[in-house]
């Protein structure tokens, strides 16, 4: 392939993905995309016009070797792709799936000009799974041992790349995560549908076997604080919690039964594999008419889950229009190819119960785009008399998060904002508390797995200066 | 995974399990909780503390038999492990000095409030404590809550032991004969928390309960422990356990409880058919707590 010309190379289709087709995978929980063949991965790679200044680089929160781990694409060298990105990113079987790429490194792909990106993405996920699939993951070499401790409090995203890191440098990691397995929101939030659960084990398991120590059921800010953690001889200390502590709309009879938040419901079907009840004890609502509020991946996530425990009409409820919507475009898609109705320009004002504690409709009014506001998006408007009611017996709100408030509660002289969220230097990552480093959602706010795993990476640099430079 | 060092039945449904979990009961106070995980495919549970021994690394939890995964805890052996008990969680109940103090305990509702007794009398509260039952078979750590309070009363509705009559009744009868409690925490079932609560509500005596809503993680990232409280939305894990009893919402909590009221009786029965005889701890090792 590698003789085409740039040119015809450029006019080659982008490979599709072969996936489960809508009508089957609604109703099961496997994986959605089957991965591309050997064949298409190549053929994807040759796709690249190895641009002499790649744009696409700049557009991974990470930098990774794009055109770089392509090339050993094209060459069939797959295990050796699949390193090449772990050198920036540890994590490219879970990035490869739930990075937003059409915003990232896609969008900027010379080739988006005229035809389509090159489905960096999809290269990304084949090769690391490749590796994975074939045990061709090689343990790093790992630096001798320096006699630093580093605690990391969160096993999500920012906790496991900042582990891998700084395990590499030969510091001493140790993980607390306070659920009873590790991976954060990987295991909690995403399903199995969009993240197969082994893949995150994969993930850690990896990283035990460089010796990151991983403790479950702990609960910094709860059993222990930072400051005793420091007591426990420490050297630094990254906090990466998580957004963890759900919005609610603050509207009439939101507390009616069958309302839930977002990680709510997705924790009981994921973490607590809630649909496979009563063969795992957890129950969950099996909703026929299911309305989900918001238009992130999350509310993504959710309303997919509700359609694959046995919805009729699952909804997505949204205050703006499609454009504005944050969720990745190919969650969208799925969405829209399984069936889910979206009500867009439409905002819930109450929760109407059934006398006996159940929610049973929702009245919503219909809203319209006015000006920009702060976060460069049309503003929506109610439409004064629009109100309509719609049956629902489900309804899960994913509207975001705030910042989960165990550990900035306990740790004195770490400052926050006025919303809770760490407040860090953005070169460092380090916290008003010296040797107290933050990342991921707990300093940004909701946002997305790579954009936590970057900040992990600028993390793990500095700790490991700061604690190389410590007596 | 953590283990069980003792495991009574109480009466009826009722039982003690105490659990090795020597750094967590370091740090607990009274007023805090636990969420359990018997088995791997388990559900988690919050579970108020009865007590703890930080000597002996050991935390009581008094609990009652009600679905299924309570079934399947009264089944383990002292030396049998769970999967998980975490926390503490939540925050310690007000047991600083107030002048006269109150505990009400009620039912499963006694255990909780003995830490809380223990220590409000080390602050230098003159405790009273009040502790009640639907029958004699159902009350607990009596001699406990006496070492624990400066003055202790009985009751049981059916009169089998104590006196007869609710707890509220013995509480208007102190309030009557002049022993009006500077500050109340009530835990028991939500009609009995709701009940004195309307008792104490006229003569203006702060009064705290506790509420034990669904949990999931216990530390604020799920939001199913909602309550309404002063017409405001808290969460039971961070917010609570413990809540102002005159402004919390009792009818929106006891509906909240029985959101899964029927795959819960679904999942017990299923349990039943798989291991009829769940209830072996009863007979083997029935013993006073």
């Amino acid at each position: 392939m590698s003789e085409l010309s740039k040119a015809e190379r450029m006019k080659l289709p982008r490979q599709a993905m072969p996936e489960q087709k809508p009508d089957i995978r609604k109703v099961n929980f496997k994986e959605v995309p089957h991965g591309y063949t050997p064949e298409q991965a190549m053929a994807e790679a040759s796709r690249c016009i190895e641009c002499k200044k790649p744009k696409c680089i700049a557009g991974c929160p990470v930098e990774v070797d794009i055109p770089g781990f392509i090339r050993l694409v094209m060459d069939g060298k797959f295990a050796e792709a699949s390193r090449k990105i772990k050198e920036t990113n540890s994590l490219p079987a879970i990035c490869g799936r739930v990075c937003p790429q059409e915003e990232q490194c896609e969008v900027v792909c010379t080739l988006a000009k005229k035809f389509t990106p090159v489905a960096i993405g999809n290269l990304e996920r084949f090769v690391a799974d490749y590796e994975r699939d074939n045990n061709l993951t090689e343990l790093p070499e790992i630096a001798p041992p320096t006699g630093k401790k580093v605690a990391i409090v969160g096993s999500g995203p920012a906790g496991l790349t900042v582990a891998g890191d700084l395990i590499k440098l030969g510091h001493q990691v140790t993980i607390f995560e306070a659920l009873h397995k590790p991976g954060g929101v990987l295991v909690y939030g995403i399903p199995e549908f969009r993240l197969p659960k082994e893949i995150v084990k994969a993930e850690v398991d990896y990283l035990k076997q460089m010796g990151v120590e991983v403790k479950t059921s702990h609960i910094v800010g709860k059993l222990d604080t930072i400051d005793e953690l420091f007591d426990q001889d420490y050297d630094a200390i990254f906090i990466g919690t998580g957004a963890g502590l759900p919005n609610f709309m603050r509207i009439p009879g939101e507390n009616l039964n069958g309302v839930y938040s977002a990680n709510e419901y997705l924790t009981r079907s994921n973490l607590m594999k809630a649909y496979d009840f009563p063969n795992a004890d957890t129950p969950i609502a099996r909703g026929k008419n299911v309305a989900v509020l918001g238009g992130g991946n999350t509310a993504m996530d959710a309303v997919r889950t509700a359609l694959r425990l046995g919805a009729e009409n699952a909804y997505i409820i949204y205050r703006r229009s499609q454009v504005e919507m944050p969720a990745r475009a190919a969650e969208i898609h799925h969405a829209e190819e399984e069936g889910i109705q979206f009500l867009l320009l439409t905002n819930p004002v109450r929760f109407i119960g059934n006398g006996e504690g159940r929610v049973e409709r929702m009245e919503c009014i219909r809203m319209e785009l006015g000006e920009p506001d702060d976060s460069g998006r049309c503003r929506p408007v109610p439409i004064e008399g629009s109100n309509f009611e719609i049956e629902v017996d489900t309804v899960v709100v994913a509207i975001g998060n705030s910042s989960n408030p165990l550990v900035p509660r306990t740790t004195p002289g770490m400052d926050t904002n006025k919303w809770g969220n760490i407040l860090v230097n953005e070169e460092t990552m380090e916290s008003s508390r010296p040797g107290v480093f933050a990342g991921g959602d707990i300093v940004t706010g909701g946002a997305t797995v790579i954009l936590a795993a970057g900040a992990g990476k600028k993390a793990a640099r500095a700790i490991h200066e700061y604690v190389m430079n410590k007596e | 995974m953590v283990k069980v060092l003792e495991h009574y039945h109480l009466g009826e449904n009722n039982y003690k399990i105490v659990f090795e979990v020597p750094e967590l009961v370091k740090k607990a106070q009274p007023g805090q909780f636990v969420v359990l995980r018997i088995s791997e495919e388990g559900e988690r549970i919050p579970m108020s503390i009865g007590d703890m021994d930080p000597e002996k690394g050991s935390l009581t939890v008094i609990y009652q038999v009600i679905g299924k995964t309570t079934a399947l805890m009264a089944t383990l052996k002292p030396g049998e492990h769970i999967m998980d008990c975490v926390g503490p969680l939540g925050n310690p109940s007000h047991v600083d000095k107030k002048g006269k103090y109150m505990v009400i305990g009620g039912g499963i509702g006694i255990a909780p409030v003995h830490p809380a007794a223990k220590k409000a009398r080390e602050n230098g509260n003159e405790v009273f404590g009040i502790i009640g039952a639907r029958t004699k078979d159902l009350l607990f750590f009596e001699d406990e809550m006496r070492k624990a309070c400066d003055h202790l009363y009985v009751c049981t509705d059916d009169g089998s032991y104590g006196e007869k009559g609710f707890v509220t009744d013995v509480l208007k009868r102190l309030i009557d004969e002049g022993n009006k409690p500077d500050f109340i925490l009530a835990i028991g079932p939500v009609p009995m928390m709701k009940a004195v609560c309307a008792t104490s509500k006229p003569y203006d005596i702060e009064t705290w309960v506790s509420v034990n809503p669904i949990m999931i993680d216990g530390t604020g990232m799920c939001g199913a422990c909602r309550v309404s409280v002063g017409g405001i939305t808290k969460f039971g894990c961070v917010d609570g356990p413990d809540f102002d009893g005159h402004l919390l919402d009792f009818d929106e909590l006891t509906s909240r409880l029985r959101m899964y009221h029927q795959m819960e009786k679904e999942s017990m029965e299923q349990f039943e058919k798989k291991q009829p005889c769940y209830i072996g701890l009863k007979e083997s090792s029935k013993k006073s707590a």
